[in-house]
Formats: C-alpha cells, structure tokens, sequence
C-alpha cells in the first residue's frame, strides 16, 4: 500500500537518511520513537509536504514521489489540531469537499456517521477557539476523513491531551480505523499507546529507521541497544557469550539456549526480575545476590536497583511488595530470572 | 499599598513624552480661526496638493501591496541563506536621510543613467512628474508594509497551509481560503503604516519634484514664503483629513476583528 524506497530528506537542521518502508493496505501502523527522531519529517515527506532528497514514495504501487500534496489523497491530523481558526467546525471539516467531487448525498451520509462515531454534532457552529482539547483532535479527525483519504497520517494526535480525553480520541480513532478503508500511520513516542492501537511498528531514532515488525516483536525481540531500552528493556548490558550463556562483567547469565557468536548484548525487562529477602530455590535458572542501592517510587509500582558484583539491576514491585520484604537501600536481597527472560542481540 | 520611586518615574517620563508629543499638536490644531480654515479649503491649490498626496500615497500603498505580498509571504515562510541579508536591504530606506532617497533616485532616473534614457525614450518622466513622486513614496514607504505583513504571515501556523493542501486545495486556493482570511489584518495595517509614512515624506520628494505640489511642499513653500500663520491652515487640513481616513480604516479592521 505504501512503499517507501532509499528515501534520504536533508533538511537545514535535520536528515533522514536510507529510509526503506513497506504498509499493508488497511494496516494500523506506528511510528515510534524520541521527540527529534524525526518522526513527522517522514510523515510530512509522505504526504509530500517537505522536499525529498532521492528516494521514491509509492502508494498503491502508484509512484507519488513527485505528487504535489493535494493530488496525493493522503490526510494529516497534527497533534496541535491545526483548525482554521476562521471556520465554524462544520467548515473546517467539510473544507476538503470543496475540492472533490462527491455527491451531496453521500457527503451528508459521511459527515453525519462522522459526527456519530465522534460525537461532535452538538459542536457543529462553534469556532475552534471555543472547543477543549479532545473536542478539537476529535474535529480534525472528521475533517481528515470526509474526503475518504486512502492513508491517514496522525501526528501524535494524543499527546497533548488530558489523560481523559486521550481514552475516548484513542477509542475514536480504533473504531474509525475498523469502519474506514483507509490505511492509518501513527506517529507517536509513547510505547504504551501504540501498542494499544497499531499490529505493526517501526523504531525512528536520529533520522535512521532502526527496527521495523510486528509490535509484539519489537516488544519482545529488540534488536538494538536503543530499541530495547525504548521499550522499556531497561537492564540492557554489553556481553560477551559462549555455548549457552552470556557473561556481563564477569557475571554468568543462562540463558537456556545456543546464543548466535555475532550477539553483543543481553536485556532483561525489569517486570521479569524477582526480588526476595531469602534465597528460594525455584525453577529459575539465575539466581544472584547483591545489595539494593536505590528505590524510586514510580506511582504505581517501585523500581529498585540491586548491585550484584559490578552489575546494576532494575526491577520492579508493587508497593504491597516493597512493605512486604522491607526493602531499604544498603540491604541484602536476592534476584532471579528465568533463562527464557532473558534476551540477547 | 506604598508605591515605589520605580512606579513614579515610569508615570512621570510617560506624561512628559505625551506632552511632547500632543503638545505642538494641539496648538497646531487650535491657532487658525475657523474663517481662516474656510478660507484656506477654497483655496484651489490646496484642495489640489492634499488630494495630491493622499493619492500619490495610496497608489505607493497600492504598489507595495501587489509587490510586496509575495516577497513577505516567501520571507515569512522559507528559510534560505542570504535572508537576514535581504531583510536589510528591505529596511535601508528607513534609514537613509530623505534627501539622499531623492538624489539617489534621480541619479537613476535622470539623464546620465541608462535607466533613465530607457525611460526618456518611452515617454516616461519621472522629474517634476507624480511618477516622479509615486516612486519617491513607494521607495520610503514599501519596508513598512513588508514589515508589517511578514509578521502578519509568520503568525499564521505553516500547519494550517499543510493541512489544507492535503485537503486538496492547490496553492492558491489554500492562499485564498486560508492564508488570506488570517493575514489581511496585518496586510491593511501595513497598508496604512505605508500610506501614512508615505503622505509624511518631504525631503525625497521636493528634491525628485517640487511641482507638482504635495501637500508637505505646499506647506514648506507658504512657511517660506508668508510664514507660520499661513503654513498652519494647510498643515491643519492636511493633518486633519489624514487622520479621519486612518480612524476609518482602523474602526473597519477593529469591528472585523471582533467576528473571529
């Protein structure tokens, strides 16, 4: 569906550079990675809103690289709503259909089923200024879809909403991609949001596309240092391996499996690691003991950092759990893992 | 609550600069007896100079206003080396002493330069002619409206121009859907901020033409010739007829400005 090939942008400040991409048709796909990876660079490229290098775009193997915007038929949604301040929400949404032709029968039938999946009609001759957050992403929405785009593009469209708002726009935008035949490509930051929304996702990070897979893959088989800790792999070391384990520092980690010679490191989620006061025996195959050096209360859990040698761990407990052991900094504490925890790359 | 020294000296330096300002004004205003003002309105080269200069200036607000658009709208929207430099060259008029602007445009238009035979041949003068005397305006007038309308652009979110493209609206129908309904505010301001620094300009002109007479000369030329007591009536007129048409056109853009 779309196609992205060699793409390489250079901009004043920023580049983007060997950009190779490839979106099913009617695919849920996101976009991820830190403020200035250069996320909605990519997007605006695709929507051909920023001047491309070399490289090629295609959208149903049809070449759009030199397409200027308004024949691309792809829509954008920005996270800061970009309503035309001077336009009622009627207008600002049916703005597109000025410039398709489509009937007025099936015009109307859209935009009433979009003011009902959005719930917006109530807003109907307001100004933009008058309307909350999730009220205006909700409108830009609409006034992306009406002209039935083939792609839409959405500029982390929940970021700058309260946490409130964020649900109903996130349930919003599931329900317009079921009923709507058009591909959806998300840009966002936040792991947790995309692995609610999309099936497929890509890691951008300064300009270079590091991973790109299904979003449990990505999740469970990061295969860069910066993916992993990106997702949340936040005990990521350099190892060097022989046979079946890896060693971090002089410290031996199972991990139950013929480790590839090329692999450099290992990661281990912190939800994956268990802390106790005794040493149980239990059926997991690393087992250490180290000495907690920091506790940091995270709201709904507590991420404890265990020195073992010269190793930091990062784990994490529920509060209940934090009482329950009495964990302080400067005691004694044992960690285990199971060999199947453990990922190498 | 006490006030501090701080407080009394910003009110004290703003009085004294109002004063300043609104003084010579006022007693400008209020020297010539009402006859002598009749008087002074009959008079047909008068009538002739203050019309003069009000449509000399608004054809230099004209002027700006279809050149200048586009070049705020590019230095408003890209980003290229050399800008700051072309930024400069937009404010030198602004800078340089009003009678060099005339000399300077004259070396140009006269005789001794290539320009100014092309003119010759086509007819065109530019000496003691209100051509003369638009070019002069438009010269000292145009940074004020760049200015103005570039900042009037720059307000406006390059996403807005973004969204409606990928709407399917071309350029220029984005320009004249969008860009144009948020900017002409700040367009009609530099559209007044041109008219007015081009219908006080004296300097530039009386060197480029003397006649015709804009008001400005006229005024300069009674002062000379028959001093205060008669340069007041015109200036008083003149002042006068510019200020109701600036009042005018802001109560237009302010009774607008409450729609959005």
């Amino acid at each position: 569906m779309i196609e992205i090939r060699d793409l390489n942008i250079r901009l004043l400040d920023f580049t983007l550079s060997d950009i190779n991409l490839g979106i099913a048709e009617n695919e849920f796909f996101i976009l991820m990675g830190p403020t200035g990876a250069g996320k909605t660079v990519l997007m605006e490229a695709i929507a051909g809103l920023v001047p491309i290098k070399s490289g090629k775009i295609f959208i149903r193997e049809k070449d759009i690289t030199r397409l200027p915007p308004e024949k691309r038929d792809i829509s954008i949604v920005y996270q800061d709503y970009a309503l035309f301040p001077h336009l009622t929400v009627f207008e600002n949404i049916t703005y597109g259909l000025h410039f398709h032709r489509i009937d007025t029968a099936q015009a109307e039938e859209r935009l009433n089923r979009l003011f009902d999946v959005l719930n917006i009609s109530h807003l109907r001759e307001r100004l933009p200024a008058k309307l909350s957050g999730g009220e205006k992403q909700r409108v830009a929405l609409a006034r992306a879809l009406i002209v039935d785009p083939s792609v839409l593009l959405l500029d982390e469209p929940l970021s700058a909403l309260d946490p409130g708002f964020r649900e109903d726009v996130r349930n919003a935008l599931k329900t317009l991609h079921q009923s709507s035949s058009a591909t959806f490509l998300m840009v966002t930051h936040d792991f947790a949001e995309a692995l609610s929304l999309a099936e497929r996702a890509a890691v951008i990070n300064k300009g270079i596309i590091e991973q790109i897979g299904d979003m449990k893959e990505i999740f469970e088989k990061p295969n860069s240092p910066f993916v992993a800790d990106f997702v949340g792999m936040k005990n990521l070391f350099k190892s060097s391996s022989s046979g079946t384990h890896a060693m971090v520092s002089g410290l031996r980690i199972e991990t139950g499996r013929t480790i590839d010679p090329s692999s450099h490191y290992v990661a281990i989620r912190p939800e994956d690691i268990v802390i106790s006061r005794e040493n149980i025996s239990s059926s997991m195959r690393n087992n250490y003991s180290g000495i907690v050096t920091k506790i940091d209360n995270q709201g709904f859990y507590y991420e404890i950092d265990v020195r073992v040698k010269d190793v930091s761990f990062k784990g994490l407990i529920t509060k209940g759990a934090l009482i329950e052991l009495g964990l302080k900094e400067g005691i004694p504490v044992y960690i285990s893992f199971k060999a199947s925890a453990v990922h190498v790359f | 609550m006490k006030r501090e020294p701080f407080f009394w000296i910003t009110i004290s330096c703003g009085v004294v600069i109002m004063a300043f300002i609104l003084l010579p004004l006022i007693q400008l205003m209020t020297s010539p007896s009402l006859g002598m003002l009749r008087e002074t309105i009959q008079d047909k080269d008068v009538v002739r100079s203050i019309w003069l200069s009000i449509y000399t200036a608004g054809l230099a607000a004209l002027i700006s206003f279809v050149f200048g658009t586009p070049l705020a709208y590019l230095l408003a929207r890209r980003e290229f080396s050399g800008k700051r430099f072309v930024e400069g060259i937009i404010d030198l008029p602004i800078a340089i002493p009003h009678p060099v602007v005339g000399i300077a445009i004259l070396s140009v238009a006269g005789k001794n330069h290539w320009i100014g035979q092309v003119f010759s041949e086509l007819g065109v003068r530019v000496m003691g002619s209100v051509t003369g005397i638009v070019t002069v305006l438009t010269f000292v007038g145009i940074p004020f409206y760049l200015n103005a309308a570039k900042t009037g652009f720059e307000s406006i979110s390059p996403r807005l121009e973004k969204v409606s493209r990928s709407l399917g609206a071309s350029m220029f129908s984005t320009f004249v859907r969008i860009t144009f309904p948020l900017a002409w505010r700040s367009m009609l301001i530099g559209i007044i901020m041109c008219c007015a620094r081009a219908i006080s300009e004296f300097g530039a002109v009386v060197i480029v033409a003397y006649h015709p007479m804009i008001a400005p000369v006229l005024i300069y030329e009674r002062f000379e010739a028959y001093g205060l007591r008669y340069s007041q009536p015109v200036a008083v007129w003149l002042v006068s007829i510019c200020l109701v048409l600036f009042l005018i056109l802001r109560i237009l853009t302010l009774r607008n400005a409450k729609e959005i």
